[in-house]
């Protein structure tokens, strides 16, 4: 959240005082009868007297004023010169009383003449029209109103920036209008030093890039070496919180992408971990995943959208799960002791599972939409944060602590860590190996369909899909180790963060490149990975 | 030389003699005979069987490496595309004034990034010698120092193929990229002539297959020495069980290495013979996945074999190019399919059921002589 707005004291109450004196002043004007003077001056049908009268009904804040104001700038207000009354037309075409807003009937509008407006008019009312939106009921409009003067700076907005943040009640409406007026005060030369002051420190808060411009203006502008000074301080202070919030955001990235690589390497950990193999088609499951939630999302009746990513998890887990398992029990089972053959075998399923996908669904892309809770974002600070991103690292955090429950409290996962510390040793104790595999692949082989249910959000769901992280995900395990799935989430995080904070750096490719020759020599100090198993093994 | 041939077997000698036959016959149908006849080989035909000879080398260099050393590289790929850079680098600077910036020292790529001057890693690549040599150089200095690291902290087994595989994987990204200085995804291509004959003739084109199919005997000849000899002994000994070689005494990292960089250099050679016959070589040559095809070729044929691993991509290129032109939908079936059946139902490959069959005509027509050799285990 961003800090509440602060002043000294003194400057606190020349501002209320001015306020005050503003408020008064626009109180008045808002009388029926100052309306009269304000329009009359348009029937004058004078540049100068018309533009006093824009920036008068602005002030004044009158219901009908932005009506009155639109018609202007579109050359349809007009003056009936038989009785001297000021008359508009609405786009439609209907005639009314400016003032009253009644409706005229059977007038000749051709007889009427319209009030000139010239291009300076036009801007005057632009920014007429910006400040009546000030006063919207609304305080998001307020805001949206708000930010808009905030980047025009235009002086003219000034009164009736001032009379909206007297009476406003909303905090955050009241903070924007604090800082369109600082941006304003800021930039004006003929407003008092203090007020000017007060605004780089109002401007100093807010500390994003827009501010950053604006100060950036006033240092160059001004003369006065106080302000100058306070200019660049506050330039200063930006510059780092601008630099902070930088290195935040990138830190975000790097635990999303290290979310996303935990996903897709736990499953390779856990299989490689079990029987070591390498399962070149994991990346293969975490596609048909994606394509699962695909053909939920098709099947669904749209009521139910907003339930089809939660309805294809258990889905995709079950899918590619099942064909984990036929896998296992197909090819990898009569492969066993033979590792190499079945990184080859796996290829090759991969392959055919590519095919069958793209013989299937076609090659294109195939649209999966995100639910209404998943999109869009949220800001915080100078952080900005998908939603969407949000719930896949909550998802991994979720997949992560489920298997390592599964592995600590189950029998299945005490059998299963078993086999991985002491394949022979355990068959001796009873544990039948050949169904923990098969259990432990369609475990493995499931995660990665559920993987494929949250990358089908942030990627394109075609048949290429799992190529894309398979070499990543092989990374992971081979940083990790296979001696605990805390070595795959150290691995992923790792990764994850030393790929986003390289990349504003050297550039995405050659940090990619520089990681991987960084595991290649990493690999030299530990073979095994980060979290080996500890055995008297010759050969793990 | 006389010595080596003699030690040949019978299927050795039958594919030297094939492959000569082959350099020789195949040049000749192409050009002597006339256009129209039965016998005659189109012109795109030559280009296809110098590219199956150039696959066929790379194969033969893995099966060094994967059949008597049981190291599985799914980085050989990344050997054959440096040789190939090496041998476009050449072909590039050959165009010289006739491109089509025609700027007669930069080629059109680097005119077309503005740059000034040739880079470094250019320097000299106007010589054919110097190109032959780096095709040579560069894959080997590779090996060794990628090598040097692996084997001796023991990286073995599934976590070597996984490494090597990434090797190949960061080439491809950094060559990719327009600053490396390499022609980016674009890759070099647009040849002219190649010692100052025409690439796209057919005279060429008959001249680099036979060279190829040469290439090819002479690697072969190259390889049956290294295995058969003490060393070639010794790396089967590490295939087999490499803790117990190294606890013999011997430097089994050392004995690695060596194969290693022979193999990579093997593999070079058949990039820089390739790229004049297709006419370009790009970042998509040092794609994992080509490597993991060449590893199949060896597979198919049987590998620890040789011959089989030069059968192996011969054959299964000439399927590819089959199916990917009669089914194109069904060829990532069928190479799949290959990779399942090939490591369930022939871990010799083609060749070990050839052996298989001959093995037993004789076994039932007299009683079995010799106890079959032990099948080697796998050591991963």
């Amino acid at each position: 959240m961003r800090a509440a707005y602060r002043e000294k004291p003194h400057v606190m109450n020349i501002a209320r005082l001015f306020a005050a004196l503003v408020f008064l002043c626009c109180a008045s004007l808002a009388r029926a009868d100052a309306l009269d003077d304000t329009l009359a001056k348009f029937l004058d049908n004078k540049f100068a007297r018309t533009e006093q009268a824009v920036g008068e009904l602005a002030a004044s804040g009158a219901a009908n004023a932005p009506a009155i104001l639109d018609a202007l700038g579109d050359n349809r207000l007009l003056i009936d010169p038989v009785g001297r009354v000021l008359v508009y037309q609405t786009a439609a075409g209907d005639v009314l009383n400016a003032k009253t807003g009644e409706k005229l009937a059977g007038v000749d509008v051709d007889s009427f003449k319209k009030v000139r407006v010239n291009n300076a008019l036009r801007n005057a009312i632009q920014a007429a029209l910006g400040a009546l939106t000030l006063a919207n009921p609304d305080p998001a409009k307020r805001i949206e109103a708000a930010e808009a003067v905030f980047k025009s700076r235009d002086v003219k907005a000034l009164p009736a920036l001032e009379a909206q943040l007297a009476k406003e009640s909303d905090s955050r409406a009241a903070a924007a209008l604090r800082q369109a007026r600082a941006a304003i005060l800021a930039l004006d030369a003929k407003a008092p030093k203090s007020d000017r002051l007060a605004a780089l420190a109002a401007l100093r808060e807010r500390g994003d890039q827009d501010a950053q411009s604006l100060i950036d203006e006033v240092a160059a502008k001004t003369d006065d070496p106080a302000l100058k000074n306070a200019a660049q301080a506050a330039l200063a202070a930006i510059k780092t919180r601008l630099a902070m919030w930088d290195a935040a955001q990138n830190v975000w990235y790097g635990l999303s992408a290290a979310s996303v690589l935990l996903l897709a390497a736990i499953g390779l950990a856990i299989t490689f971990g079990v029987m070591g193999v390498i399962n070149m088609a994991h990346g293969e499951m975490v596609m048909l995943g994606a394509y699962a939630t695909f053909v939920v999302q098709s099947a669904l009746p749209p009521s139910l959208s907003e339930w089809s990513l939660a309805i294809a998890l258990p889905i995709a887990f079950l899918v590619s799960g099942c064909v984990g398992v036929v896998l296992e029990r197909c090819v990898i089972q009569f492969l066993y002791g033979r590792p190499l053959e079945t990184l080859l075998a796996t290829w090759g399923v991969s392959l055919i599972l590519q095919q069958a996908v793209r013989t299937i669904f076609g090659a294109n892309n195939r649209q999966v939409y995100a639910p209404k809770f998943m999109s869009g974002g949220v800001e915080v600070g100078g952080l900005s944060i998908t939603t969407g991103r949000l719930w896949i690292i909550a998802l991994a955090i979720l997949v992560f602590v489920a298997l390592q429950l599964a592995l600590r409290v189950t029998p299945f996962g005490l059998r299963m860590r078993a086999v991985t510390q002491n394949r022979r040793m355990a068959a001796a104790m009873g544990v039948s190996t050949g169904r923990i595999d098969m259990f432990a692949f369609g475990l493995g082989s499931g995660i990665a369909g559920v993987t494929g249910v949250a990358l089908s959000q942030i990627d394109n769901v075609s048949p290429n899909l799992g190529q894309g992280y398979i070499i990543d995900s092989f990374m992971v395990v081979v940083l990790g180790g296979v001696g605990n799935l805390w070595g795959t989430a150290l691995g992923a995080l790792t990764l994850g963060l030393a790929n986003k904070l390289l990349e504003p750096v050297i550039g995405a490719v050659l940090g990619k490149i520089l990681l991987l020759v960084l595991i290649i020599l990493f690999i030299q100090k530990r073979p095994r990975g980060l979290f080996a198993l500890k055995g008297r093994a010759l050969e793990a | 030389m006389t010595a080596l041939l003699s030690r040949l077997d019978r299927l050795g000698l039958a594919f030297l003699a094939a492959t000569l036959i082959c350099a020789i016959l195949v040049p000749l149908l192409a050009l002597a005979v006339p256009r129209g006849s039965a016998f005659a080989i189109p012109p795109y035909v030559v280009a296809l069987l110098g590219k199956y000879m150039c696959y066929a080398i790379l194969a033969l260099a893995l099966d060094l490496v994967w059949g008597y050393c049981g190291i599985l590289s799914l980085g050989h790929g990344a050997f054959f595309a440096l040789g190939g850079y090496a041998m476009g680098m050449y072909l590039m600077r050959q165009i010289g004034a006739r491109g089509v910036y025609a700027n007669p020292l930069l080629p059109d790529f680097m005119v077309f990034l503005n740059w000034k001057e040739l880079p470094l890693a250019w320097w000299g690549f106007h010589s054919f010698a110097y190109a032959g040599l780096m095709a040579m150089l560069v894959p080997g200095l590779l090996a060794f120092a990628f090598g040097w690291f692996a084997f001796r902290s023991r990286v073995t087994g599934v976590y070597l193929s996984i490494i090597t595989q990434a090797l190949t994987y960061a080439l491809k990204l950094a060559f990719f990229r327009n600053d490396f200085g390499f022609g980016g995804n674009n890759g070099l291509t647009d040849f002219k002539d190649i010692l100052g004959f025409n690439v796209q003739s057919d005279a060429t084109r008959a001249a680099l297959f036979s060279i190829s199919a040469l290439t090819l005997a002479l690697c072969f000849l190259l390889a049956k020495a290294i295995v058969g000899s003490k060393y070639g002994k010794a790396l089967i000994a590490v295939r087999d069980a490499e803790s117990r070689v190294r606890f013999l005494g011997y430097r089994v990292e050392n004995y690695k290495l060596l194969v290693f960089v022979v193999s990579a250099v093997i593999a070079g050679v058949a990039g820089a013979l390739y790229v004049p016959q297709v006419g370009i070589i790009n970042p998509s040559e040092f794609d994992p996945a080509n490597s993991i095809e060449a590893v199949i070729w060896v597979a198919v044929g049987g590998r620890g074999t040789l011959v089989g691993a030069a059968l192996g991509a011969i054959v299964v290129n000439f399927a590819k190019t089959y199916f990917t032109g009669a089914f194109p939908e069904y060829w990532l079936f069928a190479l799949g399919g290959l990779f399942v059946l090939v490591t369930l139902f022939l871990p010799k490959g083609l060749l070990g059921l050839v052996r298989a069959r001959a093995a037993r005509k004789p076994a039932a027509a007299s009683a079995p002589a010799a106890a079959p050799a032990p099948a080697p285990a796998e050591s991963a």
